[in-house]
């Protein structure tokens, strides 16, 4: 009865005003010959004008974004003995990366209206582009299911440490798969499943040294880069042909 | 050592791909083949989109055949107008099989495809040489009669040209359309397409066995050279770190793999090869007929 009451207090009052102040641990991400994958720390805390409420507790979802591409999600069937593909579901942008951490299950902590306004966990991240119809629910799903598998959608319940309802920190790793482009990263803070403040930040990962190179020569120059892939092939061929002509005299 | 490779966007183990490339040299060595039937579904197997595969895979085949079409070269093993005539047929099958491939990516079946032709292709080549050199076995120690002149369709069209060094006065139609043949392979799987045109020289344009190899070699380095192109100014979709670590195994790998060759019997090396073409017939063909752990699948597409 006593909560019941506290409740009621807090929908009529406005709410109090909590501040995120945050960091990550790089602003940057460079993937090098040798990349294999990053890990990067997002922390931060909730500054406060008064002493914070004891009902309901604050909990913490932090979510990184990757760049948005367009995706074809085919389905195979088996026509006449083969297995091939026969549906798709076009979907104008699904992110390429996404991770999402919370204190505890999204669920308990998330509101669905606010997930539909400000689009947090995975299923809203898609459909956020493109509404399913019922028939494109199974592609859907299989996108989740495929990109979870690959570790391009991360579900991290749990993972957010919250100390004394006022400091959190987590360790989200990025995949050595990663798209290039701006990485969105978003704090939210919730009370009773609504959102109490929001912050966003970016983190750039770019390709860097030979792969840099390498990639802006295959994309602005190919017929350049076309012809240096083959001058390499023949040099190699040749050269080896020759090395070993040598090194067995 | 894990390796990021720029245009196929994924990491892989560096000692994998020398690993790969140097048993595909050694195999393409020992055979004398260059061994792209075999890279292109190795590298689609280890987690490279098929684009990738298959036009990294032809850019590696140029590594392999040139240094073998110099030697045979300089031993004047290379009939040079029919060469020339190969690559012409190449240059257009080519062109031709990037246009389907391009409409089979559209439709979503670039897949299939390139599994479908695999199957085909490998299947018969490898089933026709088993049966060949089984055949051939049988046969040793009896008298072996070969027809010099057979006169047969090919005799008869429009067109006729001479080949001095393979001492044929034939049409230039066939050999056209067992160039453009083979060039229409390699572009859709990034093959060189030895194992096409070698048979079809001797069978089809009854060239002698001593220019087959040459001209062959000669007309793969320049097809799967302008494949290179083509996939690399199109599609951007040639990863050069990848087809040079696939190179420096695979040049290594064939020089052991002559000197292993030379050991061996013409026809034991021929039932090996056959038996080898048809593993990977075999391999891709269950993965047609068997249900797909997944079967859903997820594509990039461009903006």
């Amino acid at each position: 009865m006593k909560h019941w009451l506290l409740a009621l207090c807090l929908m009529v009052l406005p709410v109090q005003a909590e501040e995120i102040v945050s960091g990550v641990s790089q602003s940057g991400v460079s993937i090098t010959t040798s990349f294999d994958g990053a890990s990067i720390l997002v922390y931060g805390a909730a500054l406060r004008d008064a002493p914070a409420p004891t009902w309901p507790l604050m909990e913490v979802i932090i979510t990184v974004e990757g760049p948005s591409t367009p995706l074809v999600i085919r389905k195979k069937d088996h026509v006449a003995g083969i297995w091939l593909n026969r549906g798709s579901v076009k979907i104008t942008a699904a992110p390429s990366f996404y991770a999402v951490a919370s204190t505890k299950a999204m669920g308990d902590i998330l509101l669905p209206a606010e997930d539909e306004k400000y689009h947090i966990t995975i299923p809203q991240t898609i459909n956020a582009a493109a509404a399913p119809s019922a028939d494109q629910a199974p592609y859907i799903e299989a996108l989740q299911r495929i990109r979870r598998a690959s570790g391009s959608f991360v579900l991290a319940p749990d993972s957010v440490l919250l100390l004394r309802q006022a400091l959190f920190r987590t360790d989200i790793s990025l995949p050595a798969n990663l798209v290039e482009g701006p990485y969105k990263v978003r704090i939210f803070l919730t009370r009773g499943g609504q959102v109490v403040d929001m912050q966003e930040s970016q983190i750039d990962v770019q390709k860097a040294g030979v792969e840099r190179a390498l990639y802006k020569l295959a994309m602005e120059q190919p017929l350049v880069y076309g012809l240096l892939s083959l001058l390499m092939a023949m040099v190699a061929g040749w050269g080896a042909q020759e090395l070993f002509k040598r090194l067995r005299i | 050592m894990q390796l990021y490779l720029p245009i196929a966007e994924v990491s892989v183990n560096a000692f994998v791909l020398l690993g790969l490339g140097g048993l595909i040299g050694f195999l393409s060595g020992m055979f004398g083949v260059g061994g792209g039937f075999l890279i292109t579904p190795l590298l689609m197997m280890i987690g490279v989109p098929p684009g990738v595969a298959v036009a990294t895979g032809a850019n590696q085949v140029v590594a392999s055949s040139i240094s073998g079409a110099l030697a045979q070269f300089k031993r004047r093993a290379v009939d040079l107008p029919m060469g020339a005539v190969l690559t012409g047929g190449g240059l257009a099958g080519s062109t031709l099989g990037g246009y389907v491939f391009d409409l089979m990516s559209r439709l979503g079946q670039t897949d299939l495809f390139v599994q479908l032709s695999y199957v085909l292709f490998l299947g018969l080549i490898g089933t026709m040489m088993l049966t060949e050199s089984i055949n051939s076995l049988r046969r040793t120690g009896k008298a072996q009669v070969r027809r010099s002149h057979v006169h047969s369709w090919v005799h008869r069209m429009p067109f006729k040209m001479k080949f001095r060094a393979s001492g044929l006065y034939i049409s230039v139609i066939p050999p056209l359309l067992v160039g453009a043949a083979v060039g229409f392979l390699s572009a859709i799987m990034g093959v060189g397409g030895g194992f096409v045109m070698v048979p079809a020289m001797i069978y089809l344009l009854g060239m002698p066995t001593k220019v087959v190899v040459g001209t062959s070699l000669f007309q793969i380095t320049f097809v799967t050279g302008y494949t290179t192109l083509v996939h690399a100014v199109t599609h951007h979709t040639v990863d050069m770190m990848l087809a040079l670590l696939l190179i420096i195994g695979g040049v290594i790998g064939a020089q052991i793999g002559a000197r292993v060759g030379v050991r061996l019997k013409a026809e034991q090396l021929r039932i090996l090869l056959s038996i080898l073409v048809l593993a990977v017939a075999v391999k891709i063909g269950f993965d047609l007929l068997l249900t797909p752990a997944e079967l859903f699948s997820v594509t990039r597409v461009a903006s």
